[in-house]
């Protein structure tokens, strides 16, 4: 049984930035407490303030600070173009690569990889599937709970690494078409990049003005941040080796740091928990999935035992 | 027939969500129908349909006995405390003599390659591959034969797709329209707790709530208000990604309307590029509904086998497919880019 304590990663920053605010968002990340870093535009291959040549000197400079990088690679992989920009990527060997499409695990096969979180690996069989083809990490496919992942855990590869998404809001769907170019009543081919407005996407709320999802681009986001510190004991008593923070915005630093000293200091995480909700951008927490409910439902420990005593 | 130069039909799969439906596609000139079993094995998992083991025996043998080909999609993700009942519809499919499963998960195909190497295998929509390199691995690992592209992708993609693809492409021509790339579409797990890839249904019956109100008739999923209806306004059944939201100050369909794809016009284009076959949704709609998508479509693609050249949609298909269509209104969807 993995009794470590579990690393922290960053997860790839979802929204578009300009280019000065990102390469100054990752020089304050160098000086955080994270390990790993998860490096690239994974949403919209029209997001080009970064090109290929500055994530990599970023990720040499991220990796001589002592962090472990990965690149990651696009999810949604339709034209040729975009094809080509993956093979383009996954020809890289000098850092491990994120594969967010079968197209990269494809492109990745006989290397060590590691699977995000848009992967469907729903059981054993498929994790083994990709183990023999070089899965070194994989990513709990949002939707899974707790339960699931206990489950996969008895027959998975014991060198398999499990990361687990633990903060940020929730990537939940991708689309050919672009909802924050519709917003503004623009064709995709002629978005004026308009994500550039939105740092942490565009709110989209009921008509009874509940905040419901966040649009960014051409994916759908929760708009509630999921947020697991209360369940920190729980995730390490499931043998999750990393876990992964999605950035906002805002404080991210701050957030990572609160997350460090839970794991590492023993912070309280009820006070932990209070920090990061005043954190959060509009639409409040949830962590319904990782429970086996409703993704956007907040669980609290006594409703589950109330649950699975309702279910026995 | 004269062939005017055209190398190959496209072949017509029909829904069938019951044994009368299945008859009826059979009937009507379904070159295959697709099936599934009475749970959560496959992605529509509605109460009341589908097929029961003497059910799929009876329809597969009426299929095969009119040169009507069966497949079954067993096309959802397992996890591992229902690992069994997936386990048990391949095997059972396969004891079945079923053409052809129609599956996503990378456990399903590799348990069905491994327990039954004659079974022909169908990348499911829900595998969500949506270029060559993708179908390449299902391809290497799993030794499929086909592939069933998402709703995604534009006719140019499609055509690079299909040149590139390993193996033959099948694409939608009509029904429901998924906006969202199928096989990582979350939002009515996150709702509602059950999404297409675990249960096998989005936005389910269960989770909703008619309420008529003041302001009008609300539907509702899991609570959350998905659209509102003024008095003479015909209400849509609440599948999440299509209600009326906020963004802004402005209300209106912020992910999609209600509306039915129809690729009718298009098919000298797809024959052109060399799809192998055209898959017509909706095993949830009724027999008669399958009666009519089938008789047209067979019109249709019979009319475009025969002379491509001069194809041109008959008014009255047009007209029958407008009147099964989800919001009575039909789009190219993304094979047409400028809808993206």
């Amino acid at each position: 049984m993995n009794t470590n304590t579990p690393k922290l990663s960053l997860g790839p920053v979802q929204y578009y930035w300009g280019r000065d605010a990102m390469l100054d968002f990752y020089r304050r990340i160098a000086d955080t407490k994270i390990d790993i870093i998860y490096l690239g535009e994974t949403v919209c291959a029209k997001r080009k303030l970064l090109r290929r040549d500055d994530w990599l000197n970023l990720a040499k400079q991220l990796q001589n600070a002592g962090k472990e990088v990965v690149l990651s690679s696009m999810t949604l992989i339709e034209a040729n173009s975009e094809l080509a920009t993956l093979k383009n990527l996954c020809e890289n060997i000098e850092f491990t690569i994120e594969a967010n499409d079968m197209a990269a695990v494809q492109q990745l096969t006989g290397r060590s990889f590691i699977t995000g979180p848009a992967i469907n690996i729903y059981n054993p069989r498929s994790l083994q599937v990709l183990a023999k083809r070089g899965l070194k990490r994989w990513v709990l496919p949002l939707e899974l709970s707790k339960q699931a992942l206990a489950d996969i855990n008895k027959e998975k590869p014991t060198e398999i690494e499990t990361e687990v998404f633990v903060y940020g809001r929730l990537p939940l769907a991708y689309s050919a078409r672009c909802f924050t170019a519709r917003a503004h009543n623009l064709p995709k081919d002629d978005c004026q990049y308009r994500c550039l407005d939105y740092p942490d996407g565009l709110l989209l709320s009921t008509q009874e003005k509940e905040p419901f999802l966040t649009l960014n681009g051409i994916q759908t986001q929760s708009a509630k941040t999921s947020n697991l510190i209360t369940e920190l004991d729980d995730l390490i008593q499931h043998n999750v080796d990393v876990l992964r923070i999605s950035p906002p915005s805002q404080h991210s630093e701050k957030i990572i740091d609160i997350f460090y000293q839970c794991l590492h200091h023993g912070y309280p995480l009820e006070q932990a928990n209070n920090e990061l909700q005043a954190l959060m951008p509009t639409g409040g927490q949830c962590n319904g999935y990782w429970h086996g409910s409703s993704g956007m439902d907040q669980c609290t420990k006594t409703q589950e035992a109330t649950w699975q005593s309702m279910q026995s | 027939m004269t062939h005017s130069g055209n190398q190959h039909k496209m072949e017509l799969v029909c829904p069938a969500g019951n044994l009368p439906a299945l008859k009826i596609a059979v009937d009507n000139g379904a070159d295959a129908v697709y099936i599934g079993f009475k749970d959560d094995t496959n992605a529509r998992h509605f109460a009341g349909l589908n097929f029961n083991e003497k059910r799929s025996r009876e329809g597969i043998e009426y299929a095969h006995r009119h040169g009507t080909k069966v497949f079954l999609a067993i096309n959802t993700y397992p996890q591992a405390s229902g690992w069994d009942r997936w386990k048990h519809a391949v095997d059972l499919g396969a004891a079945l003599n079923i053409d052809a499963l129609i599956a996503a998960d990378m456990g399903v195909l590799d348990y069905a390659v491994a327990n039954w190497p004659d079974l022909r295998l169908h990348l499911s929509v829900q595998g969500s591959a949506t270029n060559s390199e993708s179908i390449r691995f299902y391809y290497e690992n799993f030794g499929i034969q086909r592939v069933v592209l998402p709703r995604v992708l534009s006719l140019k993609q499609v055509e690079q797709v299909a040149a590139s693809s390993p193996v033959p492409v099948e694409v939608f021509g009509f029904g429901s329209l998924c906006v969202m790339v199928e096989g990582r579409c979350l939002l009515s797990s996150y709702v509602t707790g059950k999404s297409p890839n675990t249960f096998g249904a989005c936005s389910p019956a269960s989770a909703v709530q008619w309420k008529d109100t003041p302001d009008g008739l609300q539907t509702r999923l899991n609570n959350v208000l998905i659209d509102q209806y003024g008095t003479n306004d015909p209400a849509a059944y609440p599948t999440l990604c299509k209600g009326r939201f906020e963004v802004g100050q402005n209300t209106y369909y912020a992910i999609e309307e209600p509306t039915s794809l129809n690729t009718i016009a298009l098919l000298p284009e797809l024959q052109a590029i060399g799809i192998a076959a055209i898959k017509l949704e909706g095993r949830q709609r009724s027999p008669a509904y399958v009666k009519q998508v089938t008789q047209v479509w067979r019109a249709a693609l019979d009319t475009c086998h025969d002379n491509a050249q001069n194809y041109q949609p008959k008014t009255e298909w047009l007209q029958t497919l407008h009147s099964v269509s989800e919001g009575r209104t039909t789009t190219l969807g993304a094979y047409h880019r400028p809808w993206q």
